[in-house]
């Protein structure tokens, strides 16, 4: 046995336990739950480098100090979260919107719901006991993950989506994660999407915040996709330059199901996403995607741990890295075919673009196979921009620095047009149009 | 005064020299064929035409309409007029064709402080040159050159060279590759282009390449210098004889 001696805490490990001595009285719900998830955080302590997950993002020296929990957002700060996630308005989604991790209903668009559509705040149905949420709360796919213990344990605030069984929802939700950055903070979102056998549903999170504001975030998402259902899921993560960014994403989908996850990131000083998607029903087709671009010091880290339990599933993971200056981008991508999946077909790409000497790019992809009838694959390329492509266009009287934005483009835009919603597809390709104006 | 002057070239490839003294004029409205064996500087020359880095200018000058073409960066080079047809065009996956061809007729227009042309406008001039090029509407969507054919690709340099209308026009190795029906396509698409005001640099191994394109002279290239210079009939002499003589002459 390895017994890891830890007597002293960090500052960030101490202050989350005063934080959570004095607010647990108040958290809503799921008081034991709580505690015991806590107990476990405090037991690992934060991640760091020699724990495997954590390898390339060492939280623990990452993250210097814990911020105090996040208030209630004040009438300024609302007033600031009207214009949040406008970047997305081509999507015509319906806004749905948490400043500083709260649910503001006002804010919120509730017009002409969809018949099967419900949508309600996470504190309150942690507060009153609801059933259908304690029942799925960190069971729809379990996990020991530590970020994620550290949420259950503070969990204040989020959104609890229901999708009827045979509903097709006709515009994407959006949530808008708004962080007004009055005073560093923390913030703990947890939301829970249950989609029905056979619907339709588009959910978009945009997490945004106030540029040079100092904040944490840990956000959760629990999503059960039903059998025959057809789920995207988009998450772009801007968030203000000095942030701290935990994400985990827990999904469980059934058989025969479509599923699209999306991950756009171009923001905070540190990003982790993480994904736990278990495909537990047989002959669903997933797409599991991203992009991020990195410059500065930035940081991000994509983990991705794929489970297929049942067989014949067909999935495509492709993560595209672009980096500049001296940030860092790691990519981890697990797929796990289980003994009785077979017929299982998954293929994961990870490709980072270096566009500075400084630059660094982690990549791990890993494959643990027990059935012996499948066809999976990975490949994990990094490289700078090849210099043949770029003289042939700047022989054709392109500039330099618009012949590598067209480059550029062409390699993040090889994971984006994958998406299927067109007016998502055209904003995420401004995003990409919009990053690259601001390099030097 | 010459469209191109070349005057006593001297380059460098990794410390070796591939260019070594080569002067060089072409007048305006003129077809210039460079022929050559293996290895004698051809391609050197068209990519420091171009502008190509790696290429070490150690001495010697290259005007262009009377200014110095060395001091231009590529891109500069290009909204002055020069276009260099590769010999083996990249393929650029993800950059449809329409995407690259606007973006470089628009970047040259710009730099040479002309309007941008509106979106109806480019089409039309783009899918008129592709029909004569026999370029279907479906290849322009694509990625630049993904999954084109030898042929198709050559075809869409000539595309390009018509649309950017550049004043003068280095094909490098044009023919190789190209069968006799790619190489009359390609060589018809040239023809079109031909002016008063755009002059032509063909190099090419082979003479095959000239029975299509008429050249008005023909120079012949040599351990990176110009050995011999004449008429269209030098072409038919090289083809006959080969290139041993030149070899032996420049040794001897």
């Amino acid at each position: 046995m390895n017994a890891e001696i830890r007597p002293i805490k960090t500052a960030a490990e101490t202050t989350l336990s005063t934080a959570f001595a004095s607010a647990k009285g108040r958290l809503p719900g799921l008081a034991a739950l709580r505690e015991s998830e806590f107990k476990r955080f405090e037991t690992a302590g934060l991640p760091h480098r020699r724990v495997e997950e954590w390898k390339y993002t060492d939280l623990r020296a990452l993250m210097r100090d814990a911020k105090p929990l996040a208030a209630p957002p004040g009438a300024d700060a609302k007033v600031r979260a009207k214009d949040a996630g406008a970047a997305l308005a081509a999507v015509e989604g319906r806004r749905i919107v948490l400043v500083d991790g709260a649910f503001v209903p006002e804010l919120s668009d509730f017009a002409g719901l969809e018949g099967g559509l419900t949508i309600r705040s996470m504190a309150e149905a942690l507060a009153a006991g609801d059933a259908a949420v304690a029942e799925r709360l960190g069971r729809i796919v379990p996990t020991d993950n530590v970020a994620v213990a550290l949420n259950t344990a503070f969990m204040g605030d989020g959104v609890v989506i229901e999708v009827a069984a045979g509903a097709a929802l006709t515009r994407p939700l959006h949530l808008v994660f708004f962080n007004s950055g009055g005073a560093p903070a923390s913030v703990f979102t947890r939301s829970l999407a249950v989609i029905g056998k056979g619907a339709r549903a588009m959910l978009i999170e945009s997490h945004e915040g106030t540029p040079g504001s100092d904040y944490q975030v840990n956000t959760a998402l629990e999503i059960e996709v039903g059998d025959e259902a057809h789920v995207d899921h988009i998450k772009i993560t801007g968030e203000g330059a000095g942030s701290l960014h935990v994400s985990s994403l827990m999904a469980a989908v059934g058989a025969h199901a479509r599923f699209n996850e999306f991950l756009f990131t171009t923001g905070a000083a540190v990003v982790r996403n993480q994904m736990f998607i278990h495909f537990k029903g047989e002959g669903t087709v997933a797409g599991i995607r991203g992009a991020t671009l990195l410059n500065g010091r930035q940081h991000a880290d994509t983990t991705l741990v794929a489970d297929h339990t049942a067989g014949a599933c067909i999935s495509r993971e492709v993560f595209k890295t672009v980096l500049d200056g001296e940030s860092r981008g790691v990519f981890q991508g697990k797929i796990i075919v289980q003994s009785h999946a077979q017929k299982t077909d998954a293929k994961m790409a990870a490709l980072a673009l270096l566009l500075s000497e400084e630059a660094e790019a982690d990549s791990k992809p890993e494959l643990e196979i027990f059935a012996d009838d499948v066809q999976c694959g990975h490949g994990a390329t990094t490289g700078a921009l090849d210099d043949d492509l770029l003289f042939y266009l700047h022989a054709r009287g392109i500039p330099p620095k618009e012949a590598e934005a067209l480059m550029i483009q062409a390699f993040v835009g090889e994971a984006i047009e994958g998406i299927e919603h067109a007016g998502l597809r055209d904003t995420l390709l401004e995003h990409v149009a919009a990053w690259l104006k601001t390099r030097r | 005064m010459a469209l191109l002057e070349i005057k006593n070239l001297h380059v460098e490839v990794d410390g070796k020299q591939i260019l070594n003294g080569l002067s060089l004029a072409v007048e305006k409205g003129q077809i210039a064929a460079i022929m050559g064996p293996n290895g004698s500087g051809k391609s050197t020359l068209a990519h420091v035409l171009a502008g190509k880095a790696d290429y070490e200018v150690t001495s010697g000058q290259v005007l262009f309409n009377g200014e110095d073409l060395l001091a231009m960066s590529p891109d500069e080079r290009a909204a002055k007029g020069m276009f260099l047809a590769f010999q083996y065009p990249l393929e650029i996956p993800g950059v449809a064709t329409m995407t690259f061809l606007r973006t470089a007729l628009n970047a040259q227009r710009k730099k040479r402080g002309e309007e941008e042309l509106s979106p109806p406008d480019f089409n039309r001039r783009v899918f008129d040159v592709a029909a004569k090029l026999e370029i279907d509407r479906d290849m322009l969507r694509r990625g630049v050159n993904v999954g084109f054919s030898g042929g198709e690709k050559k075809r869409n340099e000539v595309l390009q060279m018509a649309l950017l209308e550049p004043k003068l026009c280095v094909l490098d190795e044009t023919d190789s590759g190209l069968d006799i029906d790619a190489l009359k396509v390609v060589a018809e698409g040239v023809n079109r282009l031909r002016s008063p005001e755009r002059s032509f640099v063909l190099i090419t191994h082979y003479q095959r390449l000239l029975n299509y394109i008429i050249p008005d002279v023909v120079h012949v290239l040599s351990r990176g210098r110009i050995a011999r210079s004449g008429g269209k009939e030098l072409a038919h002499e090289l083809e006959a004889r080969g290139y041993a003589q030149y070899q032996e002459e420049l040794a001897s």
